[in-house]
């Protein structure tokens, strides 16, 4: 199970959605597929197509820098991050 | 008795201004959307759901809507996404029209999505492909920082299938097919610079119907009027202290009335000399007359954007603006007399008004 984190501009918009929760995934990519079946949407406010991350949406995976395709190991956090935005 | 409220789009999100039909006291609700940029927010007066459209610079763009007058929000993008196979983007969910339960959302890069279902679900209506010279103007490579966009959608009052559509710094164009087919009308409209194609390549900032055969445009360089459904335009900016604006309003129950913002066209664009101050003409543009009663005439450096001045439907209408620096201005007596409503809400996108019943 990865230990993911997720920013606080994210849960307000789902229901239910925590802060922080345990994902059974092989890469970020897929832990963000398992949020979006259980909050729709959500993909949208962390992706572009392509797909990609958005511009301002950094994802760490221990501690580096990470990509959809990064995978992920059974006990792994990954911080989403909404980095970068002004006032 | 009736209730009035205003619609504010702000850049930390969307406020609810409340008053009665005197218009003389208000209160102020908000923000909503989570604090993400409003760009524009409507009411649709048949269903009485309120729409905002707003993008994150974190979480991308959305569709938020309230049905119970701001207590509770959802918002969706399902759907407001270009074809991956396009290669093209969509940066900016930037303006909105409804009625009846249809929402229309205007796009950049451009492009109108719509919703036939209260604004849960989107589905692409049109890109204005085809229209003169878009291989060039609506090539990403050749559009300005800040992209081109719709950035405005005038409902006809009667016929669904028939609106028009501003692309910025391209025109204005009409559909009467429900976007299957547009027609630019841009015709008598002024450019001061080069333009490659004769019906397009005009800076249309505002347009606003005053009845079935007359528009009024706020346009880059000069106000315009058409009494011929837009297919051909006067200038009418003889009597304006600039020819630049963005916001305009159309008079409810008098073609011949009109509101403008006149700007510094420079880098400041805000009010003259630091005086607040509406125009109005009475006559259809030929001649102008500063509003001026109870707005800051000292240091008020304040902008106006394109959406950012509204006017109600009273027998005697209210004006509204919102300004860049989060002011809001009230007037219940077609401009006359003014004061200030709200102080310091950050700097609004939009200003729309609602009357109900």
């Amino acid at each position: 199970m990865a230990d993911v984190h997720l920013p606080g501009t994210l849960t307000p918009l789902f229901a239910g959605l925590p802060r922080r929760l345990d994902v059974d995934a092989g890469t970020v990519d897929d832990a963000i597929a398992q949020l979006e079946q259980q909050w729709p949407g959500l993909r949208d406010r962390l992706c572009e197509p392509g797909p990609s991350l958005r511009t301002h949406i950094h994802v760490y995976v221990d501690r580096e820098r990470a990509t959809l395709a990064t995978q992920l190991e059974p006990r792994s956090r990954v911080d989403v991050i909404a980095a970068i935005s002004g006032g | 008795m009736p209730k009035t409220i205003l619609l504010v789009g702000t850049r930390k999100g969307c406020f609810l201004l409340e008053s009665d039909a005197d218009r003389r006291s208000w209160t102020t609700r908000g923000p909503f959307c989570e604090g993400w940029p409003v760009y524009h927010a409507i009411h649709d007066d048949s269903t009485g759901t309120i729409f905002a459209a707003a993008a994150s610079e974190w979480h991308g763009s959305a569709v938020w809507r309230s049905t119970d007058l701001g207590e509770t929000w959802t918002l969706s993008s399902e759907g407001i996404a270009y074809d991956e196979s396009t290669g093209r983007k969509l940066s900016k969910v930037s303006t909105l029209a409804a009625r009846d339960g249809r929402v229309l959302v205007g796009v950049e890069a451009p492009g109108i999505f719509e919703s036939k279902d209260g604004g849960e679900t989107f589905s692409l209506l049109t890109t204005l492909v085809g229209q003169p010279g878009s291989d060039g103007w609506d090539d990403p490579a050749n559009q300005p920082p800040g992209h081109l966009g719709i950035s405005a959608i005038a409902l006809d009052k009667d016929d669904s299938s028939r609106f028009w559509a501003i692309v910025q710094g391209i025109g204005l164009f009409e559909t009467t097919d429900d976007g299957s087919s547009w027609t630019p009308r841009n015709r008598g409209l002024r450019a001061d610079w080069p333009r490659p194609h004769e019906e397009v390549g005009f800076c249309v900032h505002k347009v606003v119907r005053a009845d079935d055969a007359r528009l009024y445009q706020q346009n880059h360089v000069g106000m315009h009027r058409s009494d011929d459904d837009g297919h051909t335009w006067t200038e009418i900016t003889e009597g304006l202290p600039t020819e630049f604006g963005f916001a305009a309003a159309a008079h409810p129950h008098d073609r011949d009335t009109f509101y403008v913002v006149p700007l510094d066209p420079g880098h400041g664009r805000t009010m003259l000399d630091g005086h607040a101050a509406v125009w109005q003409t009475k006559d259809a543009g030929s001649s102008w007359k500063p509003l001026r009663s109870g707005l800051p005439q000292n240091d008020a450096w304040l902008g106006v954007l394109r959406e950012a001045m509204a006017i109600d439907s009273y027998d005697v209408p209210g004006l509204y603006f919102g300004t860049s620096t989060g002011q809001v201005f009230a007037s219940a007596d077609e401009g006359e007399s003014w004061s200030e409503i709200a102080t310091y809400l950050p700097p609004i996108s939009s200003v729309e008004v609602a009357v109900l019943p």
